[in-house]
């Protein structure tokens, strides 16, 4: 039996299949995967995100701890709520692991994954000698992420008319706080929606309020589906700690400037960026098979830059129900073009896209 | 709980056969299979009028999930092909044992039915 959240008992009444992910029993998809995420682009679906992990960071240099621990820059959060999203890089420049940090009034919140808990942990405490600051896990709270274009409106419903108002008000990328209750305007699926961070014993009341109202419980499955048709890397898969956040296509979450801040990390990936300016080191691109099939991770790319063959490989590959053909992010050399996927033997051909393949329900590349 | 209806024939890499009135057999995946591999999203068929042994590949389903070759349960000659599944692969998932039909053979060695499972065996090797 792995570890289960507030909410294991409402994925069983709700007819999910669990699955093992990172040590915890998740539910992978309840009755369809297809359905689950047509649900999330058209209307409303909820997720139990709860095994990933949130710590609280505080103490008078919680702000110069966290310039120093991330590749992007918490000075940028002017105003308490804003969040930024972060790499956490090792000394080699390879990805620890990405996260969201949000400013709090007082302090910050990270959301990290769940896979790497232990290690990130480790490493914070790690590389916190010499600050004053503490590093607090929150594993008694829940997570929940509603999402879709009547998510807002729905999760509104059911709040008090003041916090209600405020929630509608919100801006992308910014939270609040109502008691107990931390709102975010955040999330993995390329849709209008919002992460709900709250007490253990407060989930279960509001995943039953939600589904009343018509909110559809999605899985782990579809959560794959949505988030890689919004082009939005998975930690373990898209990039790791021997990839670089300049071969995952995360040089913009890199805050070069000021030049003075010392950030772990900060001369390997100032390395990488020139390597890649040279076409030494790959980049994380988009792909798009209009054939019958489906791209998988790990599948090998054949292409061709400067009239060579040269190669690279999957990161993530999926079926896309909402553009009804295959998609995939993928490493493959910087100025590749005329590329193939080695599918079973066969050279199938694949177009070159930006890393963005549907926002708001519809498809935005090319 | 998945499905394991009687009278059918059950290969262990999750076909299913049918012996119809007139000796040929119609072979589909099992309603086991479908669940494990999720949603059904492309099927490349077998090849109609081809010649197959057991156990040879004669189909691939893509899932959003994962790939899964389609084994031949039995030798013969591929007389019939479903079609209806290019376009809606989900017919799979929906009717497994009905609609959702891969092909029909002629087999050339009916001896070799013996070698496949009922569905108490079967539905024993799922657990």
């Amino acid at each position: 039996m792995g570890h289960r959240t507030p909410l294991y008992q409402k994925h069983l009444d709700a007819n999910a299949r669990i699955v093992d992910f990172g040590g915890w029993d998740m539910p992978i998809q309840y009755q369809s995967l297809i359905e689950e995420h047509h649900a999330v682009r058209q209307h409303a679906g909820m997720f139990d995100v709860s095994h990933m992990t949130v710590v609280d960071v505080n103490g008078a240099d919680a702000k110069a701890w966290l310039q120093y621990l991330l590749a992007n820059d918490v000075d940028r959060l002017k105003e308490t709520g804003k969040a930024l999203y972060s790499a956490m890089l090792n000394a080699d420049g390879g990805v620890v692991d990405d996260l969201i940090v949000y400013r709090r009034q007082e302090g910050y919140r990270l959301v990290v994954n769940c896979g790497t808990r232990d290690k990130d942990l480790a490493w914070m405490q790690q590389h916190a000698k010499g600050f004053q600051v503490s590093i607090t896990y929150r594993p008694e709270l829940a997570i929940l992420a509603v999402h879709g274009p009547e998510s807002i409106d729905k999760v509104c419903s059911l709040l008090a008319p003041d916090v209600a108002a405020s929630v509608q008000a919100l801006g992308n990328f910014k939270a609040l706080e109502s008691g107990t209750w931390f709102i975010a305007r955040t999330g993995y699926t390329g849709e209008r929606g919002l992460e709900l961070i709250i007490p253990s014993e407060d989930a279960p009341a509001l995943w039953d309020k939600l589904l009343t109202i018509g909110v559809r419980p999605i899985g782990l499955g579809a959560r794959d589906t949505l988030r890689l048709e919004a082009g939005m890397n998975l930690y373990g898969h898209d990039m790791n700690e021997s990839v670089s956040p300049i071969a995952a296509n995360m040089i913009q979450t890199i805050a070069w400037e000021p030049a003075s801040r010392q950030f772990i990390g900060r001369a390997a990936v100032e390395k990488h960026r020139a390597q890649q300016e040279a076409g030494e080191l790959p980049c994380l691109t988009g792909l798009v098979m209009e054939e019958r099939g489906v791209l998988r991770e790990g599948l090998r790319v054949v292409c061709t830059v400067n009239g060579q063959e040269r190669e690279g490989v999957i990161t993530s590959g999926t079926f896309s129900p909402t553009l009804k053909h295959s998609i995939a992010l993928a490493r493959i050399p910087v100025g590749s073009t005329d590329c193939h996927v080695d599918i079973r033997g066969k050279l199938i051909p694949v177009r070159i896209v930006k890393p963005n393949f549907v926002r708001f329900g519809a498809k935005v590349f090319e | 709980m998945s499905s394991f209806p009687e009278g059918l024939k059950y290969a262990a890499t999750h076909e299913w056969v049918r012996v119809e009135s007139d000796g040929s057999v119609t072979v589909g995946i099992t309603d086991h299979a479908q669940e494990l591999l999720g949603d059904i999203v492309f099927i490349e068929l077998p090849k109609l009028g081809a010649d197959v042994s057991a156990k040879q590949e004669i189909s691939v389903v893509e899932s959003v999930k994962a790939a899964s070759d389609i084994y031949a349960p039995i030798s013969g000659k591929i007389v019939a092909i479903n079609d209806a599944l290019l376009d809606s692969p989900e017919i799979v998932n929906s009717s497994p044992y009905g609609d959702g039909w891969f092909c029909r053979i002629v087999p050339s060695d009916k001896s070799e039915l013996d070698e496949l499972l009922d569905a108490n065996g079967y539905a024993e090797i799922c657990e």
